[in-house]
Parts: structure tokens; sequence; C-alpha cells
């Protein structure tokens, strides 16, 4: 239905030409070029992709992918990973009277305590994530919700913020900084973490807020506005804090590179994920010395701040402490897939081999001519 | 369509009048009459569609009414309206992009049609007013002005001839530019006109403008001072038509009768009808499919998303409010919304970029059916034509072909073989020979026992001399360079001895009239009113020509009435055996017959030639019949064929003409490798039985062992009634002979080349045909027509003589109409092959001797019937190869392009959001995979064009539209969807655990966009790799620069904080993207896996191969050397070709790994 709209020659009977006086006559009367291009007898390579071609490339892949694959598996299977679920939906969870008790205009914080343990040592530097399912920080209405020109520092944007902030645009007459849903729904859970000595002290885990965010985030994307004052409250002064932010953007952090919009936790936020369920870097826990493991064997205590509501939504707030290798986090899938496609690879390989050894003996691996 | 509107505003109100009346030299002639003053339109020529002002609106219009367009402009403003995913501009870009490129093109186009339009409207002329000579600009002739032209002008508009300077009444005149014919034609003054133009009072009636550029009839009453009116008939002779040009005359006085837009030439500039391809049809099947894929995604997405939202929480959660105007929008509008939203989401499954493709495949490849040198002729010194692009592919699809064969099976050359008068054969030779009538002596024998009587031989060389209308060119001194010249146009030579040449519109008659030359007597040349002859004794002959009883094929005869010098009135006539035996008296048809019957089967053209003695009361009556009929304004033609049939009975036979018309050069060659590649070639002749079917036997479409079956007047026998039942009695007997007894097996196409058993070939005539398809309009009629179908198409080749223009037409119409609809493609050169090249899907024109009608309206024009062997079977096998591959190529990467995107919806609420960024979205048809698929769509070559050409029976391996059909369809649709949900799954499982990156920072949404993308882009370019088999330095350019420019454009469009963009969506992503091993891998794996049932695919193809060897021993498809090469390599670079050959088989295997090579120093370093 459609192509026919199209039609190359629409206007056959327009041809200008015939209607001049020197008419039809004015016939190409010259021999078409000899070029290669124009008799399509350009210089070309002819593959022909038989049995005989193909085989040697199964075998390539198969004796490639392997490895790869098992180098995977091994990879992350040596990545530690410890995850606590700590919602606080059933009764027996600790944090089961934070989750009940919320509500929004809280003045003491609600905080509860998860004990676990680690039965090996954590070796390299570990990284702490918070993890949230049913969460969608996809949904379109939800990636749309932000001014990024806001949050590199425009000042305009500081005053005016995008439409697509809405509802999260103004306050009281007053322009939020950040503006949008994602800023205005930050998590802000505390996470922190004790070491139970044996001996019965409690240290607390040094976590480091800094290189959580991707760095061109950091220094590029996100900026503080900059004024004449170089103080951000001053900056920030005549804009409203998001709705359900505890405190303004200014007073995120104390350290100044991490306040204001470049603060880490808010750039690794305000990147959306892309499935509903998904984790998100928290914290880094340096190792500091070379002989002893960063996270020793032996008895956690997690303290959490609980601040942020998911039992409306049925979603779920997990703590993720995970190794990392240079493929990342542990995911076995890839190790598992390589090893699984260079396995059937090998095999076709094999089948393939047999057929040619019996079918076609005379086809040759110089398949290809010229 | 436009013109034909503004044709009928000028010429509106007289379409109630069936005739025009047209003052001459109005000025001067206020006469009150009859008559209302009739209105016609300005000689202005408007081909132009535009105006500067309405332009835009009009051309948008245009546009905008071809439905694909509109539905993009649908998509488009649902953008702009509702709230939707994407960026209005995601779809705006490419529409505005084909519209401004289309507009651009037309108005280019028309302001060339602008730059004619003036240049013929301006152009000066010289009109008479008053009798004074007055310049004027073309536009501006009225109907009824006296238009003076000059030697060389082209006449500004249909123009009645009143006054020629030449001494006999005449001009000439060459119709190149209408129909090609280069030849000079004659054309007569009115009588009695010619002296005083300036005064002339004379009031022409005619017909309405009608676009046949051969018919004319009018009438002229021409009054003089104390005169009675004189009336004299008008006739195409006197009527000089727009755009030819004035030859061999000093200057000419018309009167112009049909101006502007109704002149002939306008008329008949209105366009043909278009004609769709199969693959345009295949294309708008898969379109459907897709359009319901599209319409129920998008519902199930709608429905889902509504059941979705029913459940606790997911609605509207508190990170995550509607605005205001969402909560207060009805439910019903926000559904519908909603699922045009999903629309515009999916909508790239239907691309506005294949539509352009697959314009642009058509148009530029349409040039390398020009370009190629093969089809260049040196004789007409011109190469291939090709009319319209539209059905490049079809040429690759054809089933039926319909071939005439005067002109397209044979040269049409004709050569005067041998005469035979009153039962003497006479070879041609200088002196007169003659040997025994029946028994053929090719020895030197020649015994001079029986000869026609004197008399009766020089009647016979007289007729030959008198009976025709040749005209004598020019006495002017015809130069070396000059005869040369003509000689190849026309096809005439310039006679040694006496200079001149002969210009006829039929090259038999130019032949007949050499041959009488031969035998001693010379056509010397003619006028208006007598022909002059050289006698055997050098004594000129003057005849007074009285009428000329013109040519027509349905009477197939012609006829002249001439006085000889002694007074008598003599009818010649000559004409085909069929339609002279009938007309003469019985007892001298039997001696001649055997000589017609023998020469016909000797392969030559014979015509029979008889004459009258008319008395003077016969005469004085057809006299007056036939101006009677002349003078009628209707239906002239049919009185005028009642009077010459009533004329043309009861004549002597003298004796008949043997010409020799050889075969085209490798027309056999060409009839077998058609055949061979499973086409049933059809010649569809007006020639005779015997002529016909000994061309067949010469063109190998019978062989010697083919069982010929006669459906024929001759077969059926006389007795009108009993005629139907005999016919069907045959029908019926062939039937069970044709259909039944063969073994059945399924498709007739592989029947005729591998069953060993007998071969049919079917004769049928004109008349049988006539019965057939007119049977008695009860059911009989159609289970004729069914029998006869079956028997056709069980038939290797069919041979229809006998055929009128029309029924050419029939034939192609019916079998066009049959089960399973075959593609049929007609090819000729004259204008009888006009309405089956019009009729049948694909038209073939030669370009013959017999003018160019053919070639005006045929889609391909060739100079010769050999080049119909490439065209067919290299053009029209890669080009169908190509477009279908494109089609079903372009339908599979839009379907794993979207379908990502649709499963993506499951994981993000419905909320619409687009997997891939708007950038991505955008230029993902226009740039990144559109290129490759375009080179691909114009060099590919999957078998070698000498490969094409040797073996005739690949074709068939494309026969039947077999790479669009369902199957391929199906299997495309398929890899699509596994694609698909390869990309979207595989980066999914990764995406399980978004800390990809090594420093342990997670990716988000538009990195696993990203991701996706990227292996998609990859895999349909490499997926397109893998099905190239010819890699030109273009194909590599494209396919590695088009993976290039992604990486480069990637990086760029990543590289930047853009600041006409909202969101910095894509900031950095590509680059972090590619500073994940996990990403890399997970691509390399995911490309690796989607291509893995293509290499498996190519792998197992191999037994099919084995099958296809033992017939083609030497197909590249399935054996591995090719015996023709591309081109050639010289053999000391043997090794060295050997080598890089080698290198090449590397390449491959190479362009998957070499990532993963990278991978490995990455992971080594």
């Amino acid at each position: 239905v459609m192509a026919s709209g199209y039609s190359a020659k629409e206007e056959d009977g327009h041809h200008s030409g015939a209607l001049g006086p020197a008419g039809g006559a004015a016939v190409r009367s010259r021999k078409p070029d000899n070029t290669a291009f124009k008799q399509q007898r350009l210089p070309a390579w002819q593959p022909i992709l038989t049995a005989g071609t193909v085989l040697p490339a199964f075998f390539i892949i198969g004796l490639l992918f392997i490895p790869i694959g098992i180098g995977l598996y091994v990879t992350s299977n040596n990545i530690r990973e410890l995850q606590i679920d700590y919602t606080g939906t059933e009764s027996s969870s600790p944090c089961f009277a934070c989750s009940q008790n919320y509500s929004w205009n809280m003045t003491t914080p609600c905080v509860c305590s998860v004990s676990f343990s680690l039965d090996q040592p954590f070796e390299s530097n570990v990284f702490m994530y918070y993890g949230l399912s049913n969460f969608y920080q996809n949904h379109r209405r939800y990636v749309k919700s932000r001014d990024d020109s806001q949050l590199n520092g425009n000042l305009n944007s500081l005053k005016e913020p995008s439409k697509e902030c809405e509802p999260y645009r103004t306050n009281d007459g007053k322009p939020i900084a950040p503006c949008g849903a994602i800023a205005n729904s930050l998590f802000n859970d505390t996470l922190a973490l004790y070491y139970n000595d044996p001996n019965g002290t409690e240290t607390q885990i040094q976590l480091v807020k800094r290189g959580i965010a991707w760095w061109t985030d950091k220094h590029v994307k996100f900026r503080n506005p900059v004024g004449d004052d170089s103080n951000l409250t001053a900056i920030f002064q005549g804009t409203a804090k998001p709705v359900n932010w505890q405190k303004p953007v200014y007073e995120l952090d104390s350290d100044p590179e991490n306040n204001g919009f470049i603060n880490e936790d808010l750039i690794v936020w305000m990147r959306t994920a892309a499935l509903p369920t998904f984790r998100k870097l928290y914290r880094i826990i340096e190792k500091n010395s070379s002989t002893s493991p960063t996270l020793p064997r032996g008895n956690y205590t997690l303290k959490i701040t609980y601040n942020y509501p998911v039992r409306s939504f049925e979603g779920r707030k997990r703590m993720i402490l995970s190794t990392i290798s240079w493929m990342g986090g542990k995911n076995p899938f890839l190790g598992i897939a390589y090893i699984t496609v260079g396995s059937i690879c090998f095999f076709l390989g094999v089948v393939l081999l047999i057929i040619h050894h019996k079918y076609g003996s005379r086809s040759s691996s110089a398949d290809l001519t010229h | 369509m436009w013109r034909r509107r503004l044709t009928c505003l000028f010429g509106g109100e007289e379409k109630r009048v069936d005739s025009r009346t047209i003052h001459a030299g109005r000025g001067s002639s206020p006469v009150a009459d009859a008559f209302p003053q009739q209105k016609f339109c300005d000689n202005r020529i408007v081909s132009s569609k535009y105006t500067i002002w309405n332009f835009l609106p009009k051309n948008l219009f245009e546009q905008f009414r071809r439905i694909a367009n509109f539905y993009f402009l649908i998509i488009f403003l649902v953008q702009v309206i509702v709230d939707t995913p994407t960026s209005p501009v995601t779809s705006g870009l490419p529409l505005f992009f084909v519209i401004t490129v289309t507009a651009i093109k037309q108005g280019y186009e028309d302001w060339l049609r602008h730059k004619a339009d003036n240049e013929v409207n301006k152009y000066p002329v010289t009109v008479l007013e008053d009798g004074k000579r007055v310049g004027k600009e073309s536009e501006k002739i009225k109907v009824g002005d006296v238009v003076e032209v000059l030697e060389d002008e082209t006449f500004p508009c249909d123009l009645v001839l009143l006054q020629s300077s030449r001494d006999d009444d005449t001009c000439f005149v060459t119709t190149a530019s209408l129909d090609g014919e280069s030849n000079h034609k004659t054309h007569y003054t009115v009588p009695d006109t010619v002296k005083d133009v300036e005064s002339l009072h004379a009031t022409i009636e005619c017909e309405q403008p009608q676009p046949d550029l051969y018919k004319f009839v009018g009438r002229m009453h021409i009054r003089r001072d104390g005169q009675e009116t004189a009336v004299r008939s008008l006739g195409p002779e006197n009527l000089l038509l727009k755009g030819a040009t004035l030859k061999n005359t000093k200057k000419i006085y018309g009167v112009a009768v049909y101006t502007g837009m109704e002149t002939k030439m306008a008329l008949n500039y209105q366009g043909k009808s278009q004609k769709r391809s199969v693959v345009e049809k295949s294309i708008n099947a898969f379109l459907i499919v897709y359009l319901c894929l599209l319409v129920s995604k998008a519902f199930v997405c709608t429905t889902l998303k509504y059941v979705w939202q029913n459940q606790h929480g997911q609605d509207e959660p508190w990170y995550n409010p509607k605005t205001q105007q969402e909560r207060d929008t009805n439910l019903y509008l926000k559904m519908f919304t909603d699922f045009l939203s999903f629309m515009v989401l999916f909508n790239f499954i239907i691309p506005v970029s294949m539509y352009v493709t697959v314009e642009m495949q058509k148009f530029l490849g349409s040039f390398f059916i020009t370009w190629d040198k093969d089809f260049f002729d040196p004789e007409v010194q011109e190469g291939a034509l090709v009319n319209t692009s539209d059905l490049n592919e079809e040429l690759g699809q054809v089933e039926y072909i319909f071939t005439d064969k005067t002109g397209t099976l044979t040269e049409n050359n004709m050569e005067f073989i041998e005469c035979c008068i009153d039962g003497f054969q006479y070879k041609n030779h200088k002196f007169l020979t003659e040997t025994d009538g029946l028994c053929e002596t090719d020895g030197p024998i020649t015994i001079t026992l029986n000869k026609a009587p004197e008399e009766l031989e020089e009647l016979f060389l007289r007729a030959l001399c008198l009976c025709h209308t040749v005209q004598v060119k020019e006495s002017q001194p015809v130069d070396e360079i000059d005869g040369v010249v003509l000689d190849q146009v026309d096809g005439f030579s310039p006679s040694p001895e006496d200079q001149c040449a002969f210009i006829a519109s039929s090259p038999d008659e130019v032949a007949l009239v050499k041959g009488a030359m031969t035998h001693g007597f010379t056509f010397i040349g003619s006028d208006s009113k007598s022909m002059k002859i050289r006698n055997r004794d050098n004594r000129v002959e003057v005849y007074e020509l009285l009428h000329v009883l013109n040519f027509d094929p349905v009477r197939r005869r012609m006829s002249v009435i001439v006085k000889s010098e002694s007074g008598e009135v003599l009818l010649f006539c000559k004409g085909a055996d069929s339609s002279i035996f009938p007309r003469v008296r019985k007892e001298e048809v039997d001696r001649i017959r055997v000589h017609v019957e023998r020469d016909a089967k000797e392969g030559y053209r014979t015509l029979c030639v008889a004459y009258k003695r008319l008395g003077n009361e016969d005469f004085a009556r057809v006299d007056a019949e036939l101006r009677e009929a002349r003078l009628s304004l209707h239906d002239r033609e049919e009185k005028l064929m009642a009077v010459y049939n009533q004329v043309e009975t009861d004549m002597i036979l003298i004796g008949a003409t043997a010409v020799e018309d050889r075969l085209q050069d490798r027309a056999a060659e060409t009839m077998e490798a058609l055949q061979g590649a499973g086409m049933k070639v059809w010649v569809l002749t007006g020639d005779k039985m015997e002529t016909a079917k000994s061309t067949c036997y010469a063109c190998r479409l019978f062989q010697r062992g083919t069982e010929l079956l006669e459906l024929t007047v001759g077969a059926l026998g006389e007795g009108e009634g009993k005629r139907e039942e005999r016919l069907l009695e045959l029908l019926l007997e062939y039937h069970k002979r044709v259909v039944h007894d063969t073994p059945p097996s399924k498709t007739g196409l592989h029947r005729t080349w591998s069953s060993p058993g007998q071969d049919y070939g079917l004769i049928v005539d004109g008349a049988t045909l006539s019965l057939l398809l007119n049977a008695s309009p009860d059911g009989t009629g159609s289970h004729y027509k069914n029998l006869f179908l079956k028997i056709c198409q069980s038939c290797t080749s069919v041979l229809c003589c006998r055929m009128a223009p029309l029924q050419k037409a029939q034939i192609v119409r019916m079998v066009k109409s049959s089960k399973g609809s075959p593609i049929t493609l007609s090819v000729g050169d004259g204008a009888n092959d006009v309405s089956m090249i019009l009729e049948a899907h694909v038209g073939i024109g030669i370009k013959g001797k017999e003018g160019r009608q053919a070639v005006r309206n045929s889609d391909y024009a060739i100079p010769k019937l050999k080049h119909l062997k490439k065209l067919l079977l290299v053009h029209g096998h890669l080009y169908y190869v190509r477009i279908a591959h494109l089609v079903q190529y372009f339908f599979y990467k839009n379907l794993c392009f979207i379908l990502p995107q649709f499963l993506y919806q499951f994981y993000c609420g419905y909320s619409q959001l687009p997997l891939y960024d708007a950038a991505y979205l955008t230029m993902y048809n226009i740039c990144f995979t559109s290129m490759p698929i375009l080179a691909y769509s114009l060099f590919e070559q999957h078998i070698s064009i000498d490969t094409l050409l040797d073996h005739a029976a690949l074709y068939r391996e494309v026969a039947k539209n077999a790479m669009l059909r369902w199957g391929p369809f199906f299997y495309w649709t398929m890899l699509g969807v596994f694609h698909g949900l390869l990309f979207f799954f595989g980066v999914y499982c990764v995406f399980s655990n978004p800390a990809l990156l090594p420093s342990g920072q997670v990716f988000g949404n538009w990195t696993f966009g990203t991701i996706v993308f990227t292996i998609l882009v990859f895999t349909v370019t490499i997926k397109l790799a893998l099905d190239t088999r010819h890699w030109t330095w273009i194909n590599h350019f494209v396919i590695w620069g088009s993976l290039a420019f992604y990486i480069l454009f990637s990086f760029f469009w990543g590289g930047i904080t853009w600041p006409f963009l909202e969101q910095q969506r894509l900031y950095f992503v590509f680059i972090n993207m590619l500073s994940s091993m996990s990403a890399w891998l997970a691509i390399m794996l995911l490309i690796v896996l989607s291509l893995l049932p293509d290499v498996l695919l190519v792998a197992l193809r191999r037994p099919r191969g084995r099958n296809t060897r033992q017939v083609l021993p030497r197909s590249p498809l399935c054996f591995p050397s090719i015996p023709h090469q591309v081109f050639q390599i010289p053999p000391v670079s043997h090794l060295h070709a050997h080598i890089s050959s080698f290198l090449h088989a590397s390449f491959l295997c190479i362009s998957f790994l070499c990532p993963l090579s990278l991978f490995n120093s990455a992971v080594a370093g």
C-alpha cells in the first residue's frame, strides 16, 4: 500500500526535452564509456563461504572463547560479594520498626542495625553499594525530570529550571535546586559499617565518599554555579531545597569539593539505572595496609539511618559489599556464556569437519578467487 | 492530470460538439454562419506543473498525497502534539530531508520544463494577417491563423497545409521528434488553395483533437468570389504536426487547426499508465505484516501498561509523581495517547529511509543498463535506453516472452530473392532466368523452356514498380557520406546506376522496387499525380496516379489505381496471399500457391500481386465512392474500408514475390538461452504461418523433435458452422496429449528442461484465436480459453501467426491474468507491437527500422534482440537479487533495531522510554546502516556476469519471486527476532550487575542502550558483509567506513556537552563503555553468537550446492573455483593470486576476531 505511494517517474508525460524544438531527436548516440565502474567490472574480491572456509572460523572461535570464558568465570568466582537486605518488611528484621513507622516529617531519624559475619576476608578494595528493587528509575517521566543545565552550574537555569522538572520545579515560588523528580528522590539512607572485634570493641570502618562517580560527571557534567561569592550558600540563595530533602543542596557535605551539585552521592543517583533492580556505588573501603585484608573475617554491624521509604511500591533495599576485578563486579553470566558459545562452536566445528570429510574432499580452503 | 484539466478549461464548452469549425485567415472573414464562434486554447505549451507561487503548497500537497509520506507526517504530528518518548526531530528530520530533496528535484525538473516551454512559446513565427506578414511569438498563434514556416523549422502548431513552395504541391517533413522516424514524409496541400493564400476565404471543419498521430479527418470549404463553395477533404496527409520539421521545401503556408495543449504532440505526452513490479507488491505485503506487528506491539504495551499500573503502588510511586496535567487527563484519552506514543516509539520499524534507498537503488541502478557497452550497437550508434527504472528487478522474473517476428527475430532488412510470374520462377539475377516452376534447382542449369508470356512478365514488373508508396530521394547531389548515413538509418542504399535512393515506410516495398529494377523496370519518381518508370527499352512511361488504397494491417494489402499513357485504368494490388487469394479467380491460384507455400517454408516473406482493368464506368463509380468516403467526417475509416474491399475484387493474379528477411544476429542463441532460463517464448506475428514457422525453426524455438500442434484455419477445415465443434475436439485432443500424457511435474518451469519427454509446440492463427476468445458468450467460452491456456502453458513454445496488433495484446493479457499471474515480457520493434508492449509487465522496444513507436512506449529499449539475453539473464537477475536482498535486509535490520526497544518497555514500567538515544534513533537508518546496503544493492554480483551469461539455468534460481516469498521473509523475520532477543537479553544478563567498570562504578540506562546499539550496528553490518559476494573497493569502503563512522560519531557525540541539548544523556557514555572490559566482551560475544546461525547456514548449504553442481558443473554458488573470473589474472602473478586469495580467506575470520585480539593484548597489558 505504501510503496505504491512512491513512484520515481510520476510525471512521465512531462519530458520537457521532447516538447522542445530540438525534440526527441536529441538522443544520445555516443558509445558508453568502457570504464570498469560503468561496466560493473570493478576488481572485486569474491569470497565463497563454504564449509571449508567456515570450518577454521568455528575452531578459532571455539578455541578462543573457551579460555576467555574460563578466565571470566574464575575471575567472577574470585570476587567476594555479600548482600544484606535491610528493607524490614518482615517482622523479624531489625529494620521492621523503622520501615513501619516511617513518615517524611520525622524529626528524629530512625536507626537500625544489622549484624552479619564474613566467613572469608575481603582482600582488596571493597566497594559498598546500595541496591534497590522494583524501583523504576528508568520510568520515562522520571528520567526526563531533571535539568542538566542547572546541574552544570548555569545560573539562569538555577533561577528558572526547565519545564521538565515539573512537579518539582518550584516550591513556594522559589526554584528548586536541584529540580526534578530524580534529585527529589535522592537515596538518603546513611549506611555505616562497624567491625566487631572479638574483644568486644566496635570499630567504625572508614568509608571513602570520593571516587564513586564517573570522573567526567564529577568534573564536567556537574558543576556548582559560580557567583560573585565563593560561598555556596550565598549562590544558592533564593532557591528552595527539593521537597523530600532534609537539608539543602549546599549542605550535603562539609567537604567543599563534594558539596552542592558536585556531591558524588547526588551524581551517582542522577545517573538513572537501566533496570528496576539496580545497585549504585555508595562508598569505597580502601585497603590501607598490604598485609592485612581490607575486611578481615569476623562479625560486622551495619548501622542504617532509615530515611528512604520503599514499602509503598513494594521495593526492597540492600547493602552490597563487593570486591572488584578487571571485569567489574561479580557476574558469572559472561563466563558461562563464553564457555557455552565456545563449546558450541567447537562442537559444530567437529560436526562440520566430519561432514566435510565425508562429502567434500574436493573443496579446499583456497575457495576464493578473483 | 493537471494538464488535462487545463485542456478542459480552455476547451471545455466545445466538448459537446464533436467537430470544430475554423475560419482560415480569421481577420478577413467575418462571415456570419450557422456555426457559433468556438473558443480554442492558445498556442501556449504548458508542460510545467508549478508556478513560482503555487510551488510550495502544491508540491507539498502532491508529496503528502503519497501514502508513505502521509504516514510519516502523521507520526511526526503525533510526536508534536502528544507527549511522546522521542522528540519530533527523530522522525521529522528524515521526513524533512526526503521532502526537501524531492521538492528540489521536482522544482529543478519543473524549472527545466519552464525553460523548454518558454523556448517553444517565445519562438518567433510569421503569421499572415490581412495579407501582411506579421512576426509573432509562437504562443500568440490562434486557431485559424495562417502561418508561414521555412525550411528546417519546426511547425509551431498543427497546421493544414495550404501552400508549398514546391512545384508539385507537396512538402517533406520529418517526424523524428514525434515518433523517431527519420525518413522524409510527403504531405500534400489542399487542392485548389494554392494560388491565393492571402485572400483565402475558407472554413475548415475537422474533428476534435485526438492523440492519434496518424489520423485526421476534416473538410475544407473554400469560398471564392462569385463561385460556388468548393469542398475538399482533409486527411492526415494534409496535416503538419507540431514538432515535426520541414525538410526539402523552402516555405509553406498552413492554417492552424490545433494549437497549444490540443496539438497531437501535446496530447501524446499525457504519459502512460504506471507499471508496478512484483517486488513492490511484495514490499507492500511485508509492510502490512510489519504494520500489524507495529500495531500489535503498541497494543500489547498499552494493555500491559494499564494492567501493571493497577497493581498496588506502581502507577504513581512517591518518587515519581505525575504532573497535574497528567492527572487531569481522561483515562481513555490517556490510553489513546499512550497507544500513539508506543506507535511512535516503534515506528522506526517502517523506516522512511527504505523508500529512499529503494528509489535510489532503482534510479542509480538503471544507469548500469544505459552504461553497458555490450548493448551498444555500432549500426544504430546507440546503447540501451531505460524509460522507467521501476521495473529493473522485473527483468529477473520473466516467465513468458512475447516476441514479434519481423524486425525483432529477423533483421527487417529485406532482400528481393525471387519472384514467380504465372507459375514460373524467376531468381534474382541481372538477367532473367527461369527454372522449372516446381523442382528447385540450385545448380547452374537454366534451361529456358518455360517462360511466362512477355506481356505478363512486364505487367508484373510494372505492378511492382507502381504499386507502392516509395519516394525517390530528391535528385540533389547525394554525396557519399550522406548516402552512407542514410543507408544505415533507413536501410536503403543509393543505387549505383542512377544515384537515386528510395524512401519508404516499409522496407519490403524498397526491396520490391529494387527487385523490379534488377529485372529491367526502374521506378524513377512520382509526384502527387503521376508516377514515372523506365522500362526495359529505357523508355520512360508515365502513369497518372488516380488513387492509392493504402495498406493497413487488417486488409493486409494495398492497391493503386493508375491510368496508363494509353488511357487504360488499371488497379494493381499486392498483399498477403491470404488476403489476395480469395479475391482473384480460382484457377490462377493453384499454380501460384505452390510457389508461395514453398517460399514461405524457406522463411521468405511472400506477397502476391494481382491486377484488374477498370472500365470507364467502373472507374467513375469507384472514383466517386472513394471521394465520397474520403470526404465523410464520421467513420471515414470504415467507409473507406468498405469501398476498398469492394474495389479489390475479381482481380487477376499475376504472380508472387519472395523477399528474404534474415534472422537477427545471434537470434537462435538468444532464444535458446532464454528457454534455458525457463522462459517460454511465444512468437506473435502478423506474418503467415509457414514463414513464421520456418523462422521459429531457424531460431530453434521449434526443434527437430518438437511435435507441432496446429490450431489454424487449415486444421479446422472449411465450413463455418462446424469450426467451433472441430476446435473443441482439437482442443480436447491436444489437451489430453500434452497435459495428461506428460509425467506430472509440479512446476511447469522445470518440466521443459528436465524431463526428457516430448516437446510440444503450438501454432495458432489469428482467425482461430478470435474464434477461441470470442467463442459463444456462455460458459463454453471460458472453457475453451482454459483448455487453450493449459495447452499453451505445457508447450515449449507457441507461435501465433496472422495476429492483429490488438490480438497480440489480447494474448498477453490472457497469459498475464492466468493462474499464478506469470510475469510477461513483450519485445517488438514496430508500431504494431505497441499494444503488447504496453500490456505486458515489461515492454522492450527494439530500436529497429520501423520507427520509434515501440521504443517510445517501451520500458526498456535495446538496439538488437541479442541484447535481450544479457538484459534478462544478467541485469534482470542481478537487479532482482539486489533489490530482494535490499528489501529483506531493510525489514530485518529495523526489526532487530526496534525489538530490544519493545522488550525494554517491560522493564521500564511501560513508560515508553526509548532504549537508544535520540541521535542513535535518527541516525541508525540514515547514516550507520544505510550506505552498506545501498552499495550492496548497486554492486552486488553474487554470481559473476560471465557465469550468468553462460549458465542460463541460473535464472531459474530466482524465478517466481523466489527471494521475496513468505518463506524467505519468514526466515529474515525470524533472524531479526532472534537477533533482537539476543541483543536485549544478552545485555540484560550482563546488567544484572551494573557495576561493570573496573573502578566499581556503575552503568546507567543510556549505557545499556548504547551497548545494545553498538552490537546492533556491528551485527547488521557484518551480516551484510557475510552476504556480500562481490567486494569492490566501494563495498569495503562503505562497510568498514560505516562502522568507523559509527565509532567516531559516538566519540564525538558523547565527547562534548552539546549546548542545544536539554539533557546530556550520552555524555561520555560511549567512552566509558569502552573502558569496561565486560562491555567489550559482551559486545563481541553477542555479535558472534548472532552471526553464528548465518555462518552455520552457509556451511550447511553445501549439500544443496552439490545437487546443483550436477546440473551446473561450474556454478560458483556451490563450486569453489569460478571458471570465469571477473578480471584476468596474468599467469605470472598466479602464485601471488593464490597467496592473496588465501589472505582474503582469513580476512573474514579476522574481521570477527580482531576485537578479540585487541582484547587479548589488553589483558596481556
